[in-house]
């Protein structure tokens, strides 16, 4: 029988239980990461999202909290032409971390 | 300058600058003091942002100032009245002895804020919510870092803003040297114990001071410390007896949820209490939130709408240290200048 309901999920991120192997990998392979400080720069030049909902942002800034959901699909909208690494005011060096992140995936498919 | 007197209320930094520079200058000071001993907050505080100096080797320079000039020192003393007469002021010490001044300098510093009013954090009721100021006295005894029951905390959060710029405790304004300070003892505690994991949450990262955002920036590279922009709504134990923390990650747009074993309030700066009844029998002009209004936030900063009455340091407003002993130089200077003005 439908009732016509469903059992939301909870929306809250859980930093104790979410799983970090896959954001650490990124990390280690460029921790220039680590200095982001979240002012959007990348996203505001990106061209990638100026045509799709591409947020490289929220992508990074997801994944760092082990957030991982549609990863794979939203990393894939990158062109890698780089425009947000030269705006990047902290030095982030964010073209290797898309290709970090895909090389990631690779690895740590089975947690995705 | 002979036979010219100086009372400073206020034995903190800024009193302690001031009075031995207004010494040096030919001026006879009086340095009140409400404690037993000259220091102020100093005293409580173990090492100094950006550099880690300890705080002691900056109180033992103030003290040498004071120790080669001839400033009379006061401890023990609370002054209840400021009389502004028609030249000078006469003021109330300890409720029965009047002292008779040229000039006067208030320098009554701040009070932390009470970590208790804001209740949804906890502190006071549970033994693993701790202040700046708990830590800062864990690192300047050189006891172990731990928590309550002893256990050595393998997650420990900061909480950015508390008694600061909250309307809901009365305090708009930015007590400005949290963030910073937050940051130090981040990295402190990394310091101390590697393998512990660091979360500092956030409203924004105020750094306003030289080396300090180069000071944020190795603490997200070097230590690994993890910022989340977002204020804690509350903390609470749960069935492991740590702290549960909610808050939004407001990057995220999603909240999150995070227990850990020591949960750090970055207490902010309120007034003075002492400031009321002096702003009431001397004139002297108070903010809403119960600091000193100067007559300017320019060029006389130092200086109150009463002649012969100054400020300097925190008295007016949160300010750092440093900023803290150049008002008390400057104050010095403008007192001396009126001093031989009014010779």
């Amino acid at each position: 029988m439908k009732w016509g309901y469903t059992i939301s999920q909870p929306r809250a991120i859980n930093l104790d239980t979410n799983d970090y192997r896959l954001s650490n990998w990124v990390l280690n392979n460029e921790p220039s990461l680590l200095r982001c400080f979240g002012c959007g720069s990348c996203t505001a030049t990106c061209t990638a999202g100026n045509l799709t909902s591409f947020n490289f942002r929220k992508l990074h800034h997801a994944l760092r909290l082990g957030e991982y959901t549609r990863i794979k699909e939203e990393v894939s909208k990158c062109m890698l032409c780089g425009k947000c690494r030269l705006v990047c005011p902290r030095g982030v060096n964010t073209r290797n971390v898309v290709v970090s992140i895909q090389k990631a995936i690779k690895e740590y498919e089975a947690i995705l | 300058m002979k036979g010219k007197h100086v009372t400073i209320i206020g034995g903190g930094p800024a009193g302690m600058q001031a009075a031995s520079q207004l010494s040096e200058l030919g001026i006879e000071v009086l340095l009140i003091e409400k404690d037993n001993k000259l220091g102020g907050k100093l005293n409580q505080w173990d090492r100094l942002f950006p550099d880690q100096t300890p705080s002691m080797t900056l109180l033992k320079e103030l003290q040498n100032a004071i120790e080669k000039s001839k400033v009379t020192i006061r401890l023990n003393t609370e002054v209840q009245k400021i009389s502004n007469l028609t030249h000078g002021f006469d003021i109330l010490l300890n409720a029965e002895e009047t002292q008779h001044s040229d000039a006067v300098l208030l320098t009554t510093g701040f009070e932390l804020f009470d970590a208790r009013l804001k209740e949804e954090y906890g502190y006071g009721t549970y033994p693993n919510v701790i202040t700046s100021s708990d830590l800062e006295k864990l690192f300047r005894e050189g006891q172990p870092l731990t928590t309550a029951e002893g256990r050595t905390p393998s997650k420990i959060a900061f909480l950015h803003c508390v008694g600061s710029r909250d309307e809901k405790v009365g305090q708009f304004h930015c007590s400005r040297v949290c963030c910073i300070t937050g940051v130090k003892q981040a990295i402190e505690v990394k310091q101390a114990l590697p393998e512990c994991e660091v979360y500092n949450f956030y409203m924004d990262m105020r750094m306003f001071g030289a080396g300090y955002e180069e000071l944020y920036r190795e603490a997200q590279e070097k230590w690994g410390i993890t910022f989340i922009r977002g204020r804690i709504s509350e903390a609470a134990l749960n069935q492991e007896n740590r702290i549960q923390i909610k808050a939004e990650d407001t990057l995220a747009g999603r909240p999150v949820r995070l227990s850990v074993d020591l949960l750090v309030l970055l207490v902010g700066m309120t007034a003075s209490p002492c400031n009321k009844a002096l702003a009431a029998t001397s004139g002297a002009e108070l903010r809403s939130n119960g600091f000193f209004n100067p007559v300017d936030p320019f060029n006389h900063s130092v200086e109150s709408a009463i002649p012969g009455l100054y400020f300097a340091g925190t008295c007016t407003a949160p300010r750092n240290i440093g900023e803290t002993l150049m008002e008390a130089g400057s104050a010095a200077l403008k007192i001396h200048k009126f001093l031989l003005q009014n010779d």
